[in-house]
């Protein structure tokens, strides 16, 4: 009887399939459509395309805008420059989520642990541009921060922080510490719950006191997750996230923080270089797609688990 | 030597404490400080607040809600999120339920097809040209279709509902039962622990999206919140005005400041996610954690 209900494994199609097969045609439609036609739109970048007109109306121009990424090689030296600094100065703080969430492990009390932990997510739950319109009221000159540092004497007159170029790299790590630390923590903090109570148990009959608990049995226990997760990172290095640095974007700092989002979308959108823009995206595709497959073939290698 | 090691874990915890206690200070005190800012007295507020109101005052909230653009923004953002998280639920389970139906057609192939669309990134200029020959621009419905199926989330659903016992599907379907009503009568109310799950996040990113609008609507009447929002932080003379008017107006109980009519929208801004806020921790962990089930 069940035979007959759940139809043969390997008899193919079976007329019970049907209709799920017809009900999931829209859906086939909607991934080829949203998602593997834009690849088709790639074809633009091999010709002098122009708003409006017919692909075919438009001169073929091969490998010109991939020679173009060269010959503008001061515009894009400083593109690339800006996204892999701010990417590395991520990657340089990535372990910070991690740490945090050993030290909140360390907090006895379950309600103080939860009311830490509820505080610290909330900020990634809201937008690049809401924190930008906070950054706004506390960096600005009648802000919070500027009225303090003059109190107290530290500076004479407010400085602008949100147009300081010196310190734009610096300030932008710094907020994305703040939107991303408490969300990155969960994943350790349940990695935290994972790691056997039997190890701590004999750890603390030899006597070990929690700084070395920590060393030797939290921190190792978490490790391979960070492995992980740093691989991950390393293969998105030239994506960054277009929301951040297009909202703090500014005359005086854009040329710290035009990094390749921004600058793809300024070349489509703002200067109407379609095809380039198109390139620009195009290379930037292929190179992620390249890292993360380095990335997972690395982790392979050392770990013997694949990432994905 | 008891003693000792005591006497090492108080040192611990007051570090730990400290440093925990800064951390979750400076997460907090931002939202704090709009907020009391948002209803100081503006002119007082300019000299300067910090850890109090100074004055009260809601004149900058009755001068935003004054103004057309306004209430008209929030309208448009509360139904992109409504609209958009009931819409992409209904696909992403669907769908998910459809894709765990062993005798499906073409099965394993329509779902790597799925999953696959995860990696395929094209670029911000060929999504526009799709969009664009759709006839998507200029329209509500770019915030809602593009974003209907979500491989992620499908993913998490379908490794939900092959939790689920199957034998509930088999007598159903014995009973006569069709695909659709098992999944409307079924799957749906016994997926709803990951269904929530996925309504909380796809809201709140619904509520907090701009690009999209600012990508492909320029229309006044489709203006989400978050860009109004954006706009004005961008652009001083506007508000200018507004306070002058406000000042021309009258009372200095009635006084705005550009910097005050900014806040105030950050703070609107920020209102529905600290109302959802505490709805959606418990699901914090599952949310993230379902993330490492491998597809």
């Amino acid at each position: 009887m069940y035979q007959k209900i759940s139809g043969k494994k390997t008899g193919g199609l079976t007329k019970r399939g049907r209709t799920p097969f017809l009900l999931s045609l829209p859906f086939v439609l909607f991934f080829i459509v949203f998602s593997y036609l834009p690849l088709a739109g790639w074809i633009i970048g091999f010709f002098n395309y122009k708003p409006g007109l017919n692909l075919l109306d438009c001169e073929f121009v091969g490998l010109k805008y991939f020679m173009e990424i060269f010959k503008d090689w001061r515009q894009t030296s400083i593109v690339l420059r800006n996204t892999l600094v701010l990417s590395g100065l991520n990657l340089l703080f990535s372990w910070v989520p991690m740490i945090f969430a050993i030290m909140l492990n360390e907090i006895r009390s379950n309600k103080v642990r939860k009311f830490v932990q509820t505080a610290t997510t909330l900020p990634n739950f809201v937008s690049w541009i809401i924190v930008y319109g906070i950054a706004f009221a506390i960096f600005s000159n009648e802000g919070i921060v500027n009225n303090l540092l003059t109190k107290i004497g530290i500076l004479n007159t407010g400085v602008n922080v949100l147009g300081n170029e010196k310190i734009a790299w610096w300030f932008q790590t710094a907020l994305s510490m703040w939107k991303n630390l408490g969300w990155s923590a969960i994943i350790y903090i349940a990695a935290v719950a994972g790691i056997s109570q039997e190890l701590y148990d004999a750890a603390r009959v030899d006597g070990a006191g929690r700084l070395a608990e920590i060393r030797h049995i939290t921190l190792p226990g978490l490790l391979p997750t960070y492995f992980v997760l740093l691989l991950l990172s390393i293969s998105n290095i030239l994506s960054n996230g277009f929301d951040q640095y297009f909202a703090f974007s500014n005359p005086m700092v854009s040329s710290k923080l035009n990094v390749l989002d921004v600058y793809v979308y300024n070349l489509g959108i703002g200067q109407n270089l379609y095809s380039y823009s198109t390139v620009v995206g195009m290379s930037k595709s292929l190179i992620s797609v390249l890292l993360l497959v380095g990335a997972n073939w690395m982790s392979k290698k050392i770990r013997k688990e694949s990432i994905f | 030597m008891k003693k000792k090691k005591k006497r090492q874990d108080w040192v611990f915890d007051i570090f730990n404490y400290l440093i925990i206690g800064i951390i979750t200070i400076l997460c907090i005190f931002p939202f704090y400080y709009v907020f009391i800012y948002s209803i100081s007295d503006a002119k007082l507020a300019e000299q300067g607040i910090s850890l109090l109101p100074k004055g009260f005052s809601l004149q900058s909230y009755i001068t935003l809600f004054k103004l057309n653009d306004i209430p008209h923004a929030i309208f448009i953002s509360v139904l992109r999120t409504l609209i958009g998280t009931v819409g992409t639920v209904l696909a992403c389970s669907f769908f998910a339920y459809l894709v765990s139906i062993p005798e499906m057609w073409f099965r394993s192939f329509i779902y790597r097809l799925c999953i696959f669309s995860m990696y395929c990134n094209a670029g911000m200029i060929p999504v526009y040209l799709v969009i664009k020959g759709l006839h998507l621009t200029n329209s509500f419905w770019v915030y809602i279709i593009p974003g209907l199926a979500v491989a992620y989330y499908i993913i998490l659903i379908k490794t939900y509902i092959e939790s689920l016992p199957a034998s509930l599907r088999e007598s159903a379907m014995l009973d006569g039962a069709g695909t659709l009503s098992v999944y409307w009568k079924i799957v749906l109310p016994l997926s709803k622990p990951i269904i929530a799950t996925i309504a909380l996040f796809t809201a709140v990113g619904q509520w907090n999206s701009w690009f999209d609008n600012k990508l492909y609507n320029t229309k006044a009447g489709l203006k989400t919140l978050q860009l109004v929002l954006y706009d004005y932080l961008n652009s001083s003379s506007v508000l200018q005005n507004m306070s002058n008017l406000d000042l021309a107006a009258g009372r200095a109980s009635q006084m705005t400041t550009p910097m005050s009519l900014k806040v105030a929208i950050t703070v609107i801004t920020i209102l529905p996610i600290i109302i959802v806020y505490p709805f959606m921790q418990r699901y914090f962990t599952k949310g993230i954690m379902m993330g490492a089930v491998k597809g």
